[in-house]
């Protein structure tokens, strides 16, 4: 790619070595540590699943009964004592699933041999991961039969009705108007849950529960669509919260394509504690990599919670962190939708030039990331007909930088859930914008010493200022401080911590050692 | 009396504009059905200016339909908290410092399951929101922001503990009025510690206006375009006339 922007590469090199320093001793944590809901994503891809007529899930019961028996117990891992169990109820996952969730405990049972419980989980394993290849499969070859027939940018919308029936509805509609990406919106707080809800449901706050189910649901709907319109709808839900990797467990048994998956976003704007944030995404982020998913990470946040253009490092150093975060989980550059938006104050003079010199920055120094970008939210207000005109320009800087993922902005953002018709306006818009200037990209150049430029250099120099910063202090003080996003976050404190677990010398995890073996991560 | 009418490009023209989606195929049928539609909503003349599909099964329309329907302006009254007498930041500052003598303090979350924050940070954060500074930028004020997915229990503990004048609630989601049951709790809360007199209580958020805040026990409530010496000026006069 031919640089527009002339960043000086040792400068980007040199911020993705302090990325490199900043996360390690983050890494060290995490090798030593693993937590309930790792434990239960594992139990989910070792076959656990149902829950009891109150709705309590099994990978929970399962979880819950080894702490309960033994506080220290789950430092050897979970799994070895579901498959224990299996061993010595017959070997059915259904039939134990069934026992538990009618009240058997795992740790009624004292552990047998030890080597055919490994054989068992390995067994377990190998069928897992020859389903979730399959499913990498199956989509790679759907995305080569459609070559050429999904937009460039991916067109992303959004459904949230609360009713998986009535969003299956409404994200047919939408990728009948043209989107190549449905993302079903969570229902309010479910972030917050430590268990991810059974079964299909119809009733949500603002959004629908990720159960897996529903992903089935709209997966098999999407399909439909997809077979009629001869393009691969792309379907995003969020592997993010309390329940990460499980969520990123269930996504990749049922094929989901991306996820939203940020490496601090539950520590700063969810006040999930810090510790327990970067154990989970480790793991999400592995399943994720082994799965062929797309991760949208959450830079935007960042900029609705702060001033756009004084702030825009940040989105800059998150990028950074996030890249190498998952870099060590084995998600490769073209898995990674580093995310940031649109979101400069509109009054600001020569503010789109700022937007166009921020987005095609990030374009330069990530090329081969397919680059999440978010419309504008924070300046939209009940004048439809002003949003029109914002989301507008942000269609043309999204083509204008050649971004991958490109979240359509919506004319009634800051009213109510889009109508149908909104999104149609949307998806209309953005066509027409990126139609006109198809071949934009590649015949625009920026003036040497001009606006453009100037900035992005301004940018990435306060970005690594601040993650010199950020290094000087380390990431845990960092965050505790208050350096990301203006919010302090303790420690030992935010939801969640209870949940962290110490691997204890014994610990047991096939599946954790069979994605390190297939992503090359074994140290 | 003065009788006003929507206005086109003439005086008393009655002119409206109009959008929507019918659940019908688009076609010759569906512009027929939705300029009746019209028409039978009282507007006395309709024109389809466009219809498109929206999928097979739904398609939207541009309506412009005119009115003759009128309302005496001088009967009006408005219902929201008028922001137009609001004092500005520095003025609110001096107010505080002639009339309490000491600094007001707020607390201020958005509670309940609600986690959007745009609205509490607009308010409250430093930085405000559209050339507003938020109150944590009032030298006169202590505001806390708790952020989101507060408690009501807590939050009010925390005001308890901070000594709090005032109390803001933020609800953004509205979908099947949790915003209401919400805000009620959080009054019953209050009510039943006996606490409710302590603070005045001040509800926000896009869709939430005075009328509904007062109904739900609050003493003021801010929708759409409320600015944080809004919040300020309301806060600092009810406090004045309190002391």
């Amino acid at each position: 790619m031919r640089s527009k922007l002339n960043l000086p590469a040792d400068r980007v090199a040199y911020a993705r070595a302090l990325a490199e320093r900043i996360t390690a001793p983050v890494q060290d944590f995490i090798d030593g540590h693993s937590s309930v809901t790792v434990e239960r994503a594992t139990l989910r891809l070792a076959g656990a699943d149902g829950a009891t007529p109150d709705g309590v899930p099994v990978p929970n019961l399962v979880v819950d009964s080894i702490r309960a028996a033994d506080p220290a117990a789950l430092e050897d891992g979970a799994t070895v004592r579901y498959v224990n169990a299996l061993i010595k109820s017959g070997g059915a996952v259904r039939a134990l699933n069934d026992r538990i969730a009618a009240g058997f405990d795992v740790m009624s049972l004292p552990l047998g041999d030890r080597a055919a419980i490994e054989a068992k989980a390995e067994e377990l394993v190998a069928g897992t991961l020859a389903r979730v290849k399959e499913n990498r499969g199956f989509r790679e070859r759907k995305l080569e039969q459609w070559k050429g027939r999904n937009n460039s940018p991916l067109l992303y919308l959004i459904v949230a009705t609360g009713n998986i029936y009535e969003d299956v509805k409404q994200a047919a509609a939408a990728a009948e108007q043209g989107a190549d990406v449905i993302a079903v919106i969570r229902t309010t707080a479910q972030s917050l849950l430590d268990y991810v809800p059974f079964g299909a449901t119809t009733e949500g706050f603002g959004g629908t529960y990720a159960t897996q189910e529903n992903f089935r649901i709209m997966r098999a709907a999407l399909d439909e669509v997809g077979e009629r319109q001869r393009r691969y709808i792309r379907l995003t839900n969020y592997a993010s919260g309390l329940c990460m990797p499980e969520i990123a467990a269930m996504g990749a048994v049922e094929r989901l394509d991306m996820m939203l998956n940020d490496s601090m976003y539950g520590i700063l704007f969810r006040d999930i504690n810090m510790y327990r944030t970067f154990v989970d995404q480790k793991f999400s982020r592995m399943i994720n990599a082994y799965a062929g998913v797309i991760i949208n990470t959450g830079e935007d946040n960042y900029l609705t919670t702060s001033d756009a253009f004084e702030k825009a490092y940040t989105v800059l150093a998150s990028q950074f962190l996030n890249e190498r975060f998952g870099f060590q989980a084995g998600l490769e550059a073209r898995f990674q939708g580093l995310g940031h938006a649109f979101e400069m104050d509109p009054t600001i003079k020569n503010g789109f030039l700022y937007e166009l010199s921020q987005a095609q920055m990030a374009r330069e120094i990530f090329p081969e990331h397919p680059l999440k970008y978010m419309p504008p939210t924070k300046f939209m207000s009940g004048d439809i007909f002003k949003g029109v005109a914002m989301n507008t320009l942000f269609n043309f800087v999204s083509k204008a930088t050649d971004q991958g993922i490109h979240l359509l902005g919506m004319l009634t953002e800051a009213i109510h859930t889009p109508f149908m018709m909104d999104r149609f306006l949307a998806v209309d818009n953005a066509r027409y914008v990126m139609n006109s200037m198809d071949g934009f990209y590649d015949d625009i150049e920026f003036k040497a010493d001009g606006i453009v430029v100037s900035r992005a250099h301004q940018v990435l120099k306060e970005t690594i200022e601040f993650m010199e910063h950020v290094e000087k202090v380390g990431m845990f003080d960092s965050i505790e401080q208050g350096l990301f996003a203006e919010v302090k976050r303790p420690k030992d404190g935010g939801k969640g911590f209870e949940g962290l677990v110490r691997k204890g010398p014994a610990y047991y995890n096939p599946f954790e050692s069979g994605l390190k073996r297939e992503l090359g991560l074994a140290r | 009396m003065r009788v006003v009418r929507p206005y086109g490009d003439t005086m008393d023209d009655g002119k409206v504009q109009l959008s929507f989606t019918l659940p019908v195929p688009d076609g010759a049928k569906g512009r027929e059905a939705a300029r009746k539609l019209v028409l039978s909503w009282g507007f006395k003349d309709c024109e389809v200016v466009h219809s498109n599909p929206l999928s097979a099964e739904y398609s939207m329309y541009v309506a412009y339909g005119k009115t003759e329907a009128s309302i005496d302006y001088d009967s009006v009254v408005a219902d929201e908290a008028s922001a137009d007498a609001s004092m500005d930041m520095d003025a609110v500052n001096e107010y505080i410092r002639r009339h309490i003598g000491r600094k007001v303090v707020i607390v201020g979350a958005c509670t309940g399951f609600d986690a959007h924050t745009v609205g509490i940070d607009a308010i409250m954060n430093m930085k405000g929101y559209n050339h507003h500074y938020g109150l944590e930028r009032y030298p006169e004020m202590e505001a806390f922001n708790l952020g989101a997915q507060v408690p009501n229990e807590r939050l009010i503990e925390f005001a308890l503990k901070v000594k709090a004048d005032a109390i803001l609630i933020s609800q953004v989601v509205t979908q099947k009025d949790t915003h209401v049951h919400n805000m009620t709790e959080f009054i019953e809360l209050l009510e039943a510690k006996g606490l409710r007199d302590k603070f005045i209580c001040v509800a926000g958020g896009p869709r939430i206006g005075n009328k509904l805040a007062v109904e739900l026990g609050f003493d003021v409530g801010f929708g759409r375009g409320a600015y944080a010496n809004d919040v300020a000026t309301f806060i600092v006069k009810k406090l004045a006339e309190r002391t």
